[in-house]
């Protein structure tokens, strides 16, 4: 009975408007990506590219000499996402919750301060810290020393047990304002009307929070989980300009964009290898992937949205 | 997204160099032909890393190379080091580059001239003016084609602050054991660091250490050449030494050193905090300008008394033709001025601590950097050991080195350790 319904010109013009995206994604993003995953089949021998199947791959996760530097590097990684997980999101939340309350003064300035690292350059931000923490001129030991504490001082960014962390925790320092951020708007668009009924219903602020604020913003966490995700797994700068492209101490900072680095430029007298390195790119997309499809099937559908 | 965007620009680059790749080819021949005729200026477009000598390409040398050739125009157009290779091969392949490139030596280079971008040079006027030593990092293989006119080597050895040596009365060390003794009196008095290096970049440990004080154990191109022909290894007991060496310098570095970059270490020297700095002779110029105390330089120490020295003098840079240039004449007119003695004498006095490669008898100025020069004339030369074919492969024996070496130092990894993986990874993949 459906075909009873008057037929209606399908609208053409829609091409019109969708073709500027469509041309400039395919162009510059899908086929890029695509051409990636190709070159990652094949292998270069003397100056011709060979199709070799999932021989890189095989390769990548076989090797004897691939083999660490690869799982290493999705070890770091995973524990640097798993600290910002735990530092970075929860902080932000709780920043969020702090400065969206009417009650704090001078919340804008504070909004704004919070906010500022993140749109500093990974350049700054790496050089900064490195003086800071740097044994030699550093200001961090003093300060330890002020709170007396300077015995436990460490080179941190050169040792192994810690360099990872030191790292995970700058970069925390310096994106902390972006899930803050999301998670300000996603606050402050709560109608009043819902607090002030839950307040004349006798609730505290600590229950209004985690009863009301915290289900309605849920969505808003989960984006931000996923932002930190695909960020974190994409990140490359920081250990870049503070541990160089061998990502030191004893490779216990390199991240999958480092060994990708290293892998399709070269560093030093080792050529840049294009095919292995589109490999280690097309695993990382793989990973990405992965934890984004675990988002949208296992959480993102299953979690209740309010309509406000 | 920084990933994904490398990844886009590199494939960007490759699609426009394969545009760039059929049209290449046209684009020479329709420069020639005005040039041809009208005799104008020819310019030469110079590719470097070397953007700290910006200014005296400007102002010294090519004011110089003009001086005998007023028609030919030269830019020198430097690019930041660490981009330098990825730069310039995305250059050639779309043939972009400049007339003249800068070459890196060894295999870097080797590739290029292998791939078709640099021109043979074994010819060129000039070329008989470099040794056997002095070619042999641009060079095929099999000897029969030179690809660059080489230009200077860097040397290593130890740079000490002399007025922390006066005021305690030490001597500069020979032998190894004098070297503790020095190092153990700057410890005991305190006042200075006694030695001036970190271990955070990797490299200061693999190149300021293990490459400065090894040639004396491996008895310099005897070791090295043995390590290609296979009948030495990593694992043998002169290189187990030098990393026991390494090994003892940690109690001597400044406190950290494990997070201590190499600015860190070239500040802690000039401000006259450490006594001894590991240094490269490249040094000595971005020294010269920022201590007030009187430098002084000695070499590698030996192990015993009146054992011949071994020193790395390590080429480290020439200059090639770009095989597609327009104006090749010219290119080798140029080339061929480097190879003169008015260029090694420039070069030599005015980038400190490089030191020509050819044959011609230079006078250097600068006392620190003719101390380092000196070296060649008392010692045996070598260069890096893994600098000629054995770093062709992966795991990547220069990278390797820089891990373990910067390992040995912390403490974290033992020299049989460190031997054996250096070992394995060049076993892998290295078949003498």
């Amino acid at each position: 009975m459906i075909s009873a319904k008057p037929k209606k010109k399908f609208p053409f013009h829609i091409f019109v408007f969708l073709a500027p995206a469509v041309i400039i994604y395919s162009l510059f993003m899908v086929y890029p990506l695509l051409d990636s995953l190709r070159l990652s089949f094949f292998t270069e021998l003397d100056g011709k590219e060979i199709f070799t199947g999932f021989s890189n791959y095989n390769r990548l996760l076989n090797d004897p000499n691939w083999k660490p530097r690869f799982w290493g590097a999705v070890k770091n990684n995973s524990i640097f996402f798993i600290i910002h997980m735990l530092v970075q999101n929860p902080l932000g939340l709780a920043l969020a919750a702090l400065i969206s309350m009417k009650s704090v003064k001078g919340r804008d300035l504070y909004r704004a301060f919070f906010f500022l690292p993140s749109i500093l350059s990974f350049v700054i931000v790496g050089f900064v810290w490195q003086l800071i923490l740097s044994p030699l001129w550093g200001i961090g030991e003093g300060i330890m020393g002020f709170l007396k504490l300077g015995e436990y001082f460490k080179p941190w960014l050169g040792l192994e047990g810690s360099a990872l962390i030191a790292l995970s925790l700058i970069s925390v320092w310096q994106f902390i304002g972006i899930p803050m951020m999301l998670l300000y708007a996603a606050l402050i668009g709560i109608p009043d009307e819902l607090i002030e009924a839950a307040r004349i219903d006798g609730a505290n602020n600590w229950k209004i929070f985690w009863g009301i604020k915290f289900p309605i913003i849920l969505p808003t966490v989960g984006m931000v989980g996923i932002l930190t995700f695909v960020g974190n797994f994409n990140a490359f700068d920081l250990i870049y300009t503070t541990q160089g492209a061998l990502a030191g101490p004893n490779f216990s900072t390199d991240l999958m964009g480092t060994l990708f680095y290293r892998t399709f430029f070269g560093q030093q007298l080792q050529l840049g290898n294009p095919t292995m390195g589109a490999t280690v790119a097309a695993m990382m997309f793989l990973i990405i992937l992965v934890g984004v499809l675990l988002y949208m099937f296992g959480w993102q559908r299953r979690v209740t949205t309010y309509d406000l | 997204m920084r990933t994904k965007l490398f990844v886009f620009l590199v494939l960007a680059s490759l699609v426009l160099s394969a545009c760039g790749g059929t049209s290449a080819p046209e684009a020479p021949a329709a420069e020639e032909a005005p040039a041809a005729e009208e005799m104008e200026k020819v310019t030469l477009t110079i590719e470097s890393w070397r953007n700290d000598d910006l200014a005296l390409w400007q102002d010294v040398i090519i004011p110089a190379f003009n001086a005998h050739y007023p028609d030919i125009e030269v830019i020198f157009a430097p690019s930041a080091p660490a981009e330098y290779n990825g730069i310039l091969s995305t250059k050639l392949e779309g043939g972009t580059a400049g007339d003249l490139i800068t070459a890196r030596p060894f295999d870097n280079s080797l590739l290029l001239f292998e791939a078709g971008y640099l021109a043979d040079v074994t010819n060129l006027d000039g070329m008989e003016n470099f040794g056997d030593a002095a070619r042999s990092a641009w060079i095929t293989d099999d000897g029969s084609a030179v690809f660059a006119v080489p230009m200077a080597s860097v040397i290593h050895g130890f740079i000490y602050n002399k007025d922390a040596f006066a005021e305690l009365g030490l001597e500069t060390p020979e032998t190894v054991d004098e070297f503790y003794a020095v190092l153990d009196a700057f410890a005991a008095d305190g006042t200075y660091t006694p030695l001036g290096i970190g271990t955070s970049d990797l490299w200061e440990a693999a190149t300021m250490g293990f490459q400065n004080i090894g040639p004396n154990y491996w008895k310099g191109e005897e070791g090295r050449q043995g390590l290609i022909a296979g009948t030495e290894k990593l694992t043998d007991p002169q290189y187990i030494a030098v990393f026991d060496e390494l090994a003892k310098w940690g109690p001597y570095l400044a406190s950290g050193y494990e997070a201590q970059t190499y600015p860190d270490s070239q500040n802690l020297f000039t401000l006259g905090q450490a006594a001894i700095y590991p240094a490269g002779s490249w040094d000595i110029g971005t020294f010269n300008p920022l201590v007030d105390f009187e430098m002084g330089a000695f070499k590698p120490p030996v192990v015993a008394a009146g054992d011949t020295c071994y020193i790395s003098d390590h080429t480290d840079i020439a200059l090639a033709m770009n095989a597609a240039t327009a104006h090749p004449e010219e290119a080798q007119t140029f080339l061929t001025w480097l190879a003169s003695a008015e260029f090694a004498d420039i070069y030599t006095n005015n980038v400190t601590g490089f030191y020509s490669l050819s044959n011609h008898a230079v006078d250097v100025a600068d006392p620190v950097a003719a101390d380092f020069l000196s070296w060649r004339g008392e010692c045996e030369s070598t260069i890096r050991n893994s600098y000629q074919i054995l770093s062709r492969g992966e795991p990547n024996l220069e990278n390797e080195l820089w891990a373990v070496s910067a390992n040995v130092i912390n403490g974290t990894q033992t020299s049989e350790e460190a031997a054996a993986q250096l070992q394995d990874g060049l076993d892998s993949w290295y078949t003498p």
